[in-house]
């Protein structure tokens, strides 16, 4: 069947079953293969995108669910022309390792930011709490973050 | 140009030059201006890349931007085994070195006849070759294919290190702006035309077999375009991705399966139980360790350690995409060793090798021997199945962890003497382990997980444990501590329950947990402060040398005790007792769990190509093997893998991660080593000390649960 989603500020059409998981939809359909597959239970954050403004893992949301809701991906968070500030505070701390968790982190970074532009370290580690990182690049990512905020406070 | 003097014999090449001699394997000059990098060792997120681009443009004297590298493929790249070991530095990093500073002198040789100048009178910059007075030519004017048509020269000097300006600086990661920016990075994301989705189901445990299954109904299901049944090899192509999930959760359901062995307690004590099939060999003796001098006022101390079956759960599911034509295959995976990979696929396929092209694509994080190879043979499996059409097999979270190669459970028994002096005079260290390398390129079989589920199985080859100096099992199990007597023994115990395999640092994560909390044992025996302890029994300068530092770092106070909650602990490793030195302090704060609150590490690696790239991965080394000695075990009962997700597995989180300070000790003169295993056994150690400082308990089996800390609080 014919589903009609808003990604990234766009309305694109979907031939999918209605309980297709957003991730697959996004990756296999729309071509958005920055949003990831880790564990498809929701456990590692790996997929996350935001939905009307809250983080949420796309690997455990069906496509129904989303029809009429505002999503944004990691694509949409800056151009290469211009990056958002979380993205250029990842490259100046070299806040990845293999990378494959920066797309869900980011965004579950940028849901925290655009609602709270000062977090203190315990927040920002609470708003990653479901977002797992592999490689050890933990001490990386929560500076990145905090010096992002500090950019788009203007600090 | 000086040629190698035929009368020396057995001169050698620098790294994987040995082997792969011709310079056209390593390199390209362009006439566009830009430099083709080739190298056999592949990115997995430890940052080589972007070290190797620096190592080649130094030689080369242009800038980094002018490098393009090519994914390794069988099709072209050097063969250089398998990217492990922390040995991509030493051996393809020193091949690039050394070809691309043959390279610069084959350029300059041909700038100097073209301009009829001596050699002595040009200089290079960014690929400009200058004459002293006037008059310039570039290497894209002057490269020509025949220019690198040879094999390398032994005579070619490489820059002094006081001389350069790429190595040694933090050029950022190559990779990292396409990652942040959502870009296809990994083999995940590869989309070929017509790309259709695999699914394999397993069987509930290792040796099970498929008895019966009606594979009629999942035919019917929809977007199910075939279903593979080859003896107990069961997978599904669909058109879409959930579909072919759907399809793979019905067969699971409705499969039958006859279970294989039982499985032993899962306790890694079980090891001792199978002394008969031991291989035993002493691997170090000094003095005369079975009868030792009498010494008056001697203590004796015993101590057994064990780790458990622990996985590389890396955050993505292992990943592969298969395409034949025509009767030959094409093969992207995230194998660590594309060449070994397709001499067990051809033994797999009865294929010839030329027939197979196996071509690297990034994968997730990568800790060693994780699945990735395995995947790769069901995606081929399933292919074969729709010639002309590309299938990209993906496993769920629950194969990778039920799947994937564990690191081998340990059990360690150490014992020692001190004299009244409070110095070990005897040191003993035993050990019990399964083989650590089960990797496909073994001897007599193949190390492809689908290939022993066929109707007609290809055994395994048999589980090799690679040999010392490096070591498998027996990695770092010799002291780098000087005692007058010592005797350490390894008890190989081949075959294993669950398959083992390769996973950072090998047996050095245990031995040097080991030996590290059991030099703490001693020193409280003998009353001495730990850092103290460790000095005096040390002669290696650059040993001492990180262990002060980070003493110095954590602002260490000799003798301090811990307050029964809070504690801090100091462990120490030389990575294979031949690569990174590293000294690590741990701070815990122990409540309802273990908490580790700080980590200090001094590293030495010897010469740092990219220091931010060598920090960047002993942060990650010394959070995951927190992770690993805190948390993690797989679990499994007497049929298979009981740990199916991240609920049963856990790692530590944001929440938890340690705040970690790390110096670098720069050694410019000295070889640089690789940085990416080190951590892990000092960093276990540490935190099993700082326990002991912070309550009084000694933690010895790995991982330190709390149920542990209420068990040994009650000893």
């Amino acid at each position: 069947m014919a589903l009609t989603i808003e990604v990234n500020g766009k309305t694109r059409e979907v031939q999918a079953d209605a309980e297709t998981p957003l991730l697959y939809a996004l990756r296999n359909d729309l071509g958005l293969v920055g949003t990831r597959y880790g564990c498809g239970l929701a456990q590692c954050g790996a997929c996350t995108v935001i939905i009307d403004g809250q983080p949420v893992q796309s690997c455990d949301v069906p496509l129904s669910s989303v029809v009429g809701k505002k999503i944004t991906t990691v694509e949409a968070l800056g151009s290469d022309a211009s990056l958002h500030p979380l993205q250029k505070a990842f490259i100046a701390e070299q806040a990845a390792q293999c990378g494959y968790c920066a797309s869900g982190i980011l965004m579950a970074a940028k849901a925290l930011l655009d609602s709270n532009n000062n977090p203190s370290d315990a927040e920002i580690r609470k708003a990653l709490e479901r977002n797992l990182c592999r490689c050890g690049t933990h001490s990386r990512i929560l500076r990145a973050i905090k010096n992002a905020a500090k950019e788009m406070r203007g600090a | 140009m000086a040629q190698a003097n035929s009368t020396v014999p057995a001169r050698k090449l620098p790294g994987s030059l040995e082997t792969n001699r011709r310079l056209e394997r390593w390199l390209s000059i362009n006439a566009d201006g830009t430099v083709t990098l080739i190298t056999g060792k592949v990115e997995i997120g430890q940052g080589i890349l972007t070290a190797l681009i620096q190592m080649t443009a130094e030689e080369l004297d242009i800038d980094v931007s002018r490098i393009r590298l090519r994914a390794a493929s069988t099709a072209f790249s050097p063969d250089e085994g398998i990217t492990s070991g922390s040995r991509s530095i030493q051996e393809s990093g020193l091949a690039l070195r050394h070809a691309a500073a043959e390279a610069r002198d084959l350029l300059l040789a041909r700038a100097a006849q073209k301009l009829g100048v001596t050699l002595e009178s040009l200089t290079v910059k960014d690929g400009v070759i200058s004459v002293r007075g006037g008059g310039s030519v570039t290497y894209w004017e002057l490269a020509t294919p025949d220019l690198l048509a040879r094999e390398a020269s032994f005579d070619v000097t490489s820059k002094l290190p006081q001389e350069h300006v790429v190595v040694g600086t933090s050029l950022e990661r190559v990779d990292i702006p396409n990652k942040v920016t959502g870009k296809p990075s990994f083999v995940q994301d590869m989309q070929l035309p017509g790309t259709l989705h695999g699914r394999i189901c397993r069987p509930p445990g290792p040796g099970a077999t498929l008895k019966a299954i009606d594979l009629k109904e999942v035919r019917q299901m929809p977007g199910v375009v075939a279903v593979v049944r080859d003896g107990s090899f069961l997978g599904v192509v669909a058109e879409r991705e959930e579909q072919a999930i759907r399809a793979e959760r019905r067969m699971a359901r409705i499969a039958q399966w006859t279970p294989g062995p039982e499985l032993p307690a899962n306790d890694p004590r079980h090891l001792l139980t199978l002394q008969a099939e031991a291989e035993t060999e002493v691997i170090s003796t000094k003095g005369n360790p079975d009868n030792e001098p009498e010494t008056a006022g001697a203590k004796q101390l015993s101590a057994e350690y064990t780790k458990p079956y622990i996985a590389h759960a890396s955050l993505a599911p292992s990943c592969a995409i298969a395409h034949w034509e025509d009767g030959k295959v094409k093969i992207w995976t995230h194998s660590q060793g594309i060449y070994p990979l397709r001499g067990d696929m051809a033994q797999a396929l009865g294929l010839p090798e030329q027939d197979i092209i196996i071509t690297h694509a990034e994968g997730a994080g990568c800790y060693g021997h994780n699945a990735a190879d395995d995947v790769t043979l069901d995606a081929v499996l399933l292919a074969r199945a729709v010639p002309g059409k590309p299938v990209r097999v993906q496993w769920m979270r629950e194969d990778e962890f039920g799947w994937e190669p564990f690191s081998s459970p340990m059990v360690m028994h150490m014992s020692a003497s001190l004299d009244d002096q409070g110095n070990i005079i005897n040191w003993g260290h035993e050990l019990w382990s399964h083989a650590h390398s089960t990797r496909p390129g073994g001897k007599g079989g193949v190390n492809l997980l689908a290939a022993w589920h066929l109707e007609k199985p290809l055994p395994a080859a048999k589980p090799g444990n690679p040999p010392l100096p490096g070591g498998g099992s027996h990695r770092n199990a010799v002291p780098l501590y000087d005692f007058p007597n010592q005797k350490v023994t390894n008890h190989l115990i081949r075959r294993s329950p669950l398959r083992a395999s390769a996973l950072r640092a090998l047996g050095g994560f245990a031995n040097a947990f080991a030996i590290e909390c059991f030099m703490d044992e001693l020193a409280g025996a003998a009353g001495v402060d730990p850092v103290e302890f460790r000095l005096r029994h040390l002669k290696d300068a650059r040993a001492k040398a990180v262990i002060e530092k980070v003493a110095q770092m954590a602002g260490w106070k000799a003798n301090e005790q811990g307050d029964g909650e809070r504690g801090r602990g100091i462990g120490f490793a030389r990575y294979k007792n031949l690569a990174a030195y590293i000294a690590v302090i741990a701070e815990v704060q122990v409540g309802e769990e273990v908490r580790v609150t700080k980590l200090w590490g001094a590293v030495d690696v010897g010469q740092a190509i990219n220091p931010d790239g060598v920090l960047n991965q002993i942060e990650g080394g010394m959070i995951q093997s927190a992770s690993m000695a805190l948390k993690e075990r797989i679990d499994f009962d007497k049929v298979g893998v009981t740990t199916r997700n991240w609920d049963d597995y856990p790692i530590l989180s944001f929440v938890e991660v340690p705040e970690i300070e790390v110096a670098l000790i720069n050694r410019p003169e000295a070889p640089p080593v690789g940085a990416g295993e080190g951590t892990q056994g000092p960093v276990a150690a540490a935190i099993g000390n700082a326990i002991h400082n912070a309550l009084g308990a000694r933690l010895r089996d790995m991982p330190f649960t709390r149920d542990r800390i209420v068990a040994a609080l009650s000893a």
